[in-house]
């Protein structure tokens, strides 16, 4: 497949996916994207939002007449690494981030995921890695989550055209800031629903020079969450927990393993792991276990695994990415299982708040039993892969309380008062109703358009 | 302030009764006894409460807040009153809400690494509830020992080590909040992150004025292994800011890097002596946290950098004792500077840090301007400045002059790129400032989300945006008369 067309080369239109047979405008700046969102609010035009637009795989299918794509909205703008900060046009790809801050020994420290594998990305699409208005809408995370965050810690402030077709921004470029509302909060993981950035702006941190990582096997799935929780608690400076159970892919697991990442100066790193390992031993419970050390590369390489989710998502099946405390990993596992749903794979990131599903795939998806058993434990489950047509009837995100819903939906409003933002996203169900433009106070005023 | 409104004034003996029915031994409502709560500290300004309540439980606040919505009411939010930018003022016609009350640790769960409590609970009384097992609360406003955490929700707070451990918003995993009009929500739990969207980030640093929380979910995490402390001296301030911009560059997050120039180091050192270097123009403060192994590797690199960058002095903490005497001065700077007097006001601005030189030179030129002094402490890593301006209330126009001096930093702050506010938020104090920063739609669409929470605008009114629009009238859109053509852009 050839790369995606530069705005000065037109190609012949394509589509992404089936559902998506439109065309897709391509704005060359700000001032194109309102003149969009302009025109949608005047002809109440749904619009789909996409960076590469390769992910539509994601959240509900979008309902919308035309198809906004940032990716011409392309760079980066400022960088200073001695103030740890960057602001980029939201369109810039990841990866040219990315390899900008590798020159200058520095990263996204959130770790945004590659989810070639997740959705079956050509090579291509892959290279690009996504821009980094998507990672941002989609509040992206990796394996470092527990001690370094999530795409919303990094937001310092963005620019964005809202729903209202109005430019706004919010934050700013410094790291301390508590000057009103922080709206980077909530436009971190409102995948397009509420308005398109046009610009953001990330702190960045100092990649650190080494890394290696602990491998402890012959171990029960039990004892080896056990030990990733332990882990949390020591003074050592781990920086990732991760628990693969029996049969996993990655080569690594014969048994179930807890694996640790340590990273820092080298000197730093040895002396760590001889710790960790030198504590661990002396535990009555992880006694039996077998202690290995994964070095630089392979330790990298095993990460960059968990972050993209390998284990489940390398084979075919539907996929759920579950949040819960830490304690409730394994029952809530047991739980869906006995509950009689057909799980191929799992894994745990984040010492088991974070729990990767793969499930034989099955019209439902298997919603019901497993967000009843994510409810009993405290939680949520995101449909992560699923066919659209799956995704279209099941809510791709945890359905809300009532009170809590009817608060998001006015939120939802606040920016994007007509639902013209990646209608159906959040769910059929999720979706306002928007009052009859007609007849109640939400009508539009009426200005005449003289020009 | 907005003017008070007569129609909630005349009701006041019949919002005393109702308050009284729901908390019968909790309001407070004779002159004498609400004098307590008449500012919080920032006490240039000061009003009497309508009238105060001290509820126990969440049906209390609920029932409170739909009383207040029912009765057109005003409602203020108060934790401990330690807020720098008033906004925990009370209004003459305005429930103040005090949460002093709240004051339970209600779950400490090791294995998930976090700690339940209501919202009056002080900041310092969280990590004290966990140290003996060798975790803290990460967060350390210098006000600690008495604010309380959910005024460190509502006011996103920082201290010390929030460069390398995050503000109040990245440690924060559930609220339970109650909103105007009496309705209790749960959000998150002891799990990461939302689905939706992400309703605990946007209430924190929300001032009071989206919601009442009465109950947080805080993080907490294990002590490091040691801290050792740097004490560096240098020439002039731009050399120390030259050093804490060359530590980050390379690589290194200390877990508190702060800085005080020569008019505060001379404060401390008159207050109580710390043995800071008296002829330095600039002093730096590098604390490096975690195991030995790292914290000595890291040692060596700062001391060099530090070399290379022209320390005029530099010691390093060779116990636990010595490093605390380090940060003595620094934890003391504002009583210090309080005691050369008689009055401070504290800014807190930021700034990106390349623009510090040109920000302090400025200054000067405004202090001989104003004919005030004024004393600098940082929180350098981050580019967080507080200066204090001293001023003499007793003196005739000295208090307006220190504020218009004040206001002239702040929007020099953001001349440069930064912000009005870096932790003490907007209150009352920056309200007027705010179109510096944000154009009348960035302000408008903030004013959209406080409409979402609370229509009638009548949580902490008069805090936070210099203008009040209705919410009917913000809702309406202006859309251009008839179908705009779809503009002629690229396509694929
Ligand atoms: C629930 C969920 C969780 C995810 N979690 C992670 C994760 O933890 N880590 C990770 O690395 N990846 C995660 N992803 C994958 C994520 O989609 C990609 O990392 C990234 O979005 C790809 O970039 P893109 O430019 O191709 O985005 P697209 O696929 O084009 O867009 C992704 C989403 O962001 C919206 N969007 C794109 N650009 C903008 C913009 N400028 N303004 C507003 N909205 C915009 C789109 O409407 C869409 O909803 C997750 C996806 C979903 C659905
Ligand atoms: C000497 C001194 C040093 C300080 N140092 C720092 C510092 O280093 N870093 C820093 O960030 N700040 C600092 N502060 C400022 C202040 O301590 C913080 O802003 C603190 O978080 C306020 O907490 P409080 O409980 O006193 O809140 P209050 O002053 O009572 O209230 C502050 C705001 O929060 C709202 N609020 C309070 N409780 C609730 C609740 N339960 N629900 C909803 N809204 C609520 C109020 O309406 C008000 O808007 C300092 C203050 C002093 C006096």
């Amino acid at each position: 497949m050839a790369d995606l067309p530069s705005p000065e080369q037109p190609a012949p239109t394509a589509a992404p996916n089936e559902a998506a047979a439109m065309d897709i405008l391509l704005p060359r700046d700000e001032k194109d994207v309102l003149a969009v969102v302009e025109a949608a609010v005047a002809n109440r035009t749904p619009l789909e939002i996409m960076g590469f637009g390769s992910k539509t795989g994601l959240g509900g299918p979008v309902t919308a007449e035309k198809c906004l794509s940032l990716s011409a909205l392309s760079g980066v703008t400022l960088y200073e690494p001695a103030e740890l900060v960057l602001r980029a046009h939201a369109g810039t790809p990841l990866r040219e981030i990315q390899a900008l801050l590798a020159q200058n020994g520095q990263e996204l420290a959130f770790e945004p995921m590659d989810h070639g594998d997740l959705y079956g990305l050509t090579k291509n699409d892959r290279i690009k890695g996504g821009t980094i208005g998507g990672t941002v809408a989609v509040n992206a995370s990796g394996p470092r989550r527990i001690r370094a965050g999530a795409a919303r810690d990094h937001l310092l402030g963005f620019q964005a055209v809202s729903g209202r077709g109005e430019i706004f921004k919010s934050g700013g470029r410094v790291m301390k800031n508590v000057t009103g509302y922080d709206l980077s909060k909530l436009l971190a993981g409102s995948h397009g629903t509420l308005a398109i950035m046009t610009e953001v702006t990330l702190k960045v941190l100092p990649r650190p020079e080494n890394e290696e990582s602990v491998v402890v096997s012959n171990l029960t799935e039990d004892q080896a969450l056990a030990l990733l929780r332990m882990a949390t608690g020591l003074p050592y400076d781990i920086s990732s927990f991760s628990c693969l159970p029996e049969g996993s892919l990655l080569g690594l697991a014969r048994g179930p393993i807890a694996i640790l990442r340590i990273e820092g100066p080298h000197l730093s790193v040895q002396k760590r792991k001889e710790e960790i390992i030198t504590f661990f031993r002396k535990q009555a419970m992880f006694a039996k276990g077998q202690y290995d050390l994964l070095q630089e590369a392979v330790s990298r390489e095993f990460w960059s695994a968990v972050r993209d989710a390998l284990p489940v998502t390398a084979i075919s099946g539907q996929v759920w990415r579950l949040s819960t405390a830490p304690t409730e990993a394994a029952p809530l596992v047991t739980a869906i299982h006995a509950a009689g749903v057909p799980i191929l794979r799992w894994f745990y990131d984040w010492a088991g708040g974070l729990i990767w599903l793969c499930i034989e795939p099955s019209t439902d998806a298997h919603a019901e039993p497993i967000r009843a058993a994510v409810d009993r434990f405290g939680g949520h489950a995101t449909l992560m892969r699923a066919d659209d047509c799956i995704r279209a009837q099941t809510p791709v995100f945890h359905p809300q309380a009532t009170a809590l819903a009817a608060l998001s939906q006015r939120v939802k409003l606040a920016f994007d008062p007509l639902s013209l933002l990646n209608r159906d996203k959040f769910g059929k169900n999720f979706e306002p109703r928007i009052s009859d433009p007609k007849s109640s106070d939400s009508k539009p005023e009426q200005q005449t358009h003289n020009s | 302030m907005p003017l008070p409104e007569a129609a909630i004034l005349t009701k006041r003996q019949e919002i005393v009764a109702r308050l009284q029915q729901i908390v019968p031994n909790g309001v407070v409502h004779t002159e004498r006894e609400m004098r307590v709560y008449e500012c919080d500290a920032l006490t240039l300004y000061r009003q009497l409460p309508l009238v105060v309540v001290l509820p126990e439980t969440v049906e209390q606040v609920s029932q409170i807040l739909r009383v207040a919505q029912d009765m057109n009411v005003k409602v203020v939010p108060r934790g401990s009153g330690t807020s720098l930018s008033g906004g925990s003022l009370p209004l003459a016609d305005a429930i103040l809400l005090g949460m002093s009350k709240f004051n339970r640790v209600l779950e400490i769960d090791y294995e998930n690494r976090c700690v339940r409590v209501q919202p009056g609970v002080t900041n310092s009384a969280i990590t004290r509830a966990v140290e003996d097992e060798g975790f803290y609360y990460a967060p350390d406003p210098s006000s600690q020992i008495a604010c309380s955490i959910g005024g460190n929700v509502a006011e996103n707070s920082g201290g010390v080590h929030c460069l390398k451990y995050g503000l109040t918003t990245n440690n924060i995993l559930g609220l339970e909040v109650v909103l105007m009009g009496g309705e209790i929500l749960r959000l998150g739990g002891k799990h990461l992150d939302s689905d939706l969207y992400d309703l605990i980030g946007v209430l924190t640093g929300s001032e009071g004025l989206l919601g009442v929380i009465t109950e947080v979910t805080v993080r907490i995490l294990q002590k490091p292994a040691t801290a050792r402390g740097i004490l560096l001296g240098f020439p002039t301030v731009q050399d120390g800011g030259d050093c804490v911009a060359e530590i980050i560059a390379r690589g290194i997050i200390p877990g508190g890097l702060e800085m005080m120039d020569k008019a505060s180091i001379d404060a401390v050192e008159a207050f109580q002596p710390c043995g800071y270097p008296r002829d330095a123009g600039s002093l730096v403060i590098v604390e490096l946290d975690g195991t030995e192994a790292e914290v000595n590797v890291l040692i060596d690199r700062v001391a060099d950098i530090a070399v290379k960058k022209g320390a005029t002095s530099l010691k390093v903490s060779e116990n636990e004792a010595e490093r605390l005497r380090f940060w003595s001065g620094r934890k003391n700077a504002f009583p210090a500077v309080g005691a050369i007097g008689p009055d401070y006001l504290c800014m807190d601005g930021t700034i990106p840090r390349s623009q510090l030189s040109y920000v302090l030179t400025r200054m000067d030129q405004l202090a001989a301007q104003y004919g005030l002094r004024v004393a600098n402490v940082f929180h350098a890593g981050d580019g967080n400045l507080h200066p204090l301006i001293l001023y003499d209330s007793s003196k005739p126009g000295d208090s307006e002059k220190a504020e218009q001096f004040g206001a002239d930093i702040l929007c020099l702050c953001v001349e440069v790129g930064g912000v009005l506010t870096g932790e003490h938020g907007v209150g009352v104090e920056k309200r007027d400032l705010m179109d510096r920063m944000f154009n009348e739609i960035d302000l408008q669409q903030q004013e959209r989300l406080k409409c979402a929470f609370d229509p009638a605008h009548r949580l902490n009114p008069g805090k936070v945006f210099p203008t009040l629009h209705r919410c009917a009238e913000l809702g309406r859109m202006h859309v251009h008369n008839g179908q705009l053509p779809f503009p002629d852009l690229p396509r694929f």
